[in-house]
């Protein structure tokens, strides 16, 4: 006869495939990140909401914009993102030449002591798309100024690759306008993009909902960073959260390897055996 | 060393400084915390070391930068 015994909860339990960023880490720049998902700081109601949903995302890497000081301001996004243990990524936002750009970005090295820049130099205001012309200028100035140059771009296959042989340290291309919520317009130029990229691919702007990201990561970006979709969310913490578990789950997925898409159905239960045929 | 005072540009204002006045004690006078900060003179970054003593010169154009919620 034999007994029962409860399972041991100290026995080993399988590891999560789906876990350890230690074991899958994202490197830029040859710095290793433990979470695939940056967050931008921007459109968040209040510090503590900020706080809570950088917390939630388990990031490790935060953009914010370079501006004139407000000397009214009792609050420091600085001190902030380093309480949290979150490595700041200044961003050129709003900036329109590549001379504004270059400007902007040695302003962010000398006020947060990093030589990591998020390059972005729009074309126009309506739909904040990068001017391809003067993003290349600016980062070739800033590459050769020493700079770790992160660029957003268009979802252009030919811009993203120029930009990686001008030296910078990955590309950034948009999945939809800044803001827009409309997710991943061009899959195709993203997986041309992810398949002739040397440098890591992180799908920026336009995320809308975890399914976003989890899309962003499947057709092989790298990270993806996500902003006004969180922060602007009802519950920025809860979708904050999300998009961790959606970053998460889309890097497993596409480690996995995926079924090809048929035209038509393959069984996938046995067509021998069947009862009476 | 003068004593008049400086009639400058800071952040898109008129600011008038004390004659001799630095960077720094531009910076101490506007910014709740030095942390976080950077200055352009003249559309130039100036060093936060040099801030010390790098004088105010009149007419000069300043700004006066730190993080803000956005990127």
């Amino acid at each position: 006869m034999t007994v029962d015994t409860a399972p041991d909860p100290s026995a080993d339990q399988p590891p999560d495939p789906s876990a350890g960023p230690s074991a899958d880490p994202l490197v830029i720049g040859g710095t290793e990140l433990g979470s695939r998902l940056l967050l931008g700081t921007g459109g968040m109601r209040s510090p503590e909401s900020l706080a809570e949903a950088l917390q939630a995302s388990g990031t490790e890497l935060a953009t914010v914009a370079v501006r004139r000081v407000d000397p009214t301001t009792r609050h420091s996004l600085v001190d902030l993102l380093e309480g949290l243990g979150i490595r700041i990524l200044p961003n050129t936002a709003g900036c329109m030449t590549a001379a504004e750009a270059v400007l902007t970005a040695r302003l962010a090295r000398e006020a947060f002591a990093t030589d990591w820049v998020k390059l972005e130099v729009i074309g126009d205001e309506r739909t904040l798309l990068p001017d391809p012309v003067e993003l290349l200028d600016a980062a070739e100035q800033l590459v050769d100024d020493g700079f770790t140059v992160l660029p957003y771009c268009g979802d252009d296959p030919v811009v993203a690759r120029r930009l990686e042989q001008v030296g910078c340290a990955a590309v950034m291309p948009l999945g939809a306008p800044i803001g827009s919520g409309l997710g991943i317009r061009n899959p195709h130029n993203i997986e041309l993009i992810v398949e002739q990229a040397g440098v890591p691919v992180v799908l920026d702007a336009g995320v809308g909902t975890a399914s976003d990201a989890c899309v962003a990561m499947e057709l092989g970006c790298s990270a993806v960073l996500v902003a006004s979709a969180v922060t602007r969310a009802e519950d920025p913490r809860l979708m904050a959260a999300a998009m961790r578990d959606a970053v998460r789950a889309g890097r497993a997925a596409r480690r996995a390897g995926r079924i090809t898409r048929r035209f038509v159905a393959e069984a996938s239960s046995p067509t021998e055996g069947l009862v009476g045929r | 060393m003068s004593a008049d005072p400086v009639v400058l540009t800071v952040n898109g204002e008129r600011w008038e400084a004390a004659g001799g006045s630095t960077v720094a004690t531009l910076v101490d006078a506007w910014c709740p915390s030095p942390r976080g900060v950077a200055v352009a003179v003249d559309g130039a970054v100036v060093p936060r070391s040099a801030w010390d003593v790098t004088a105010l010169v009149p007419g000069a154009t300043v700004e006066l930068v730190s993080a803000a919620a956005g990127g």
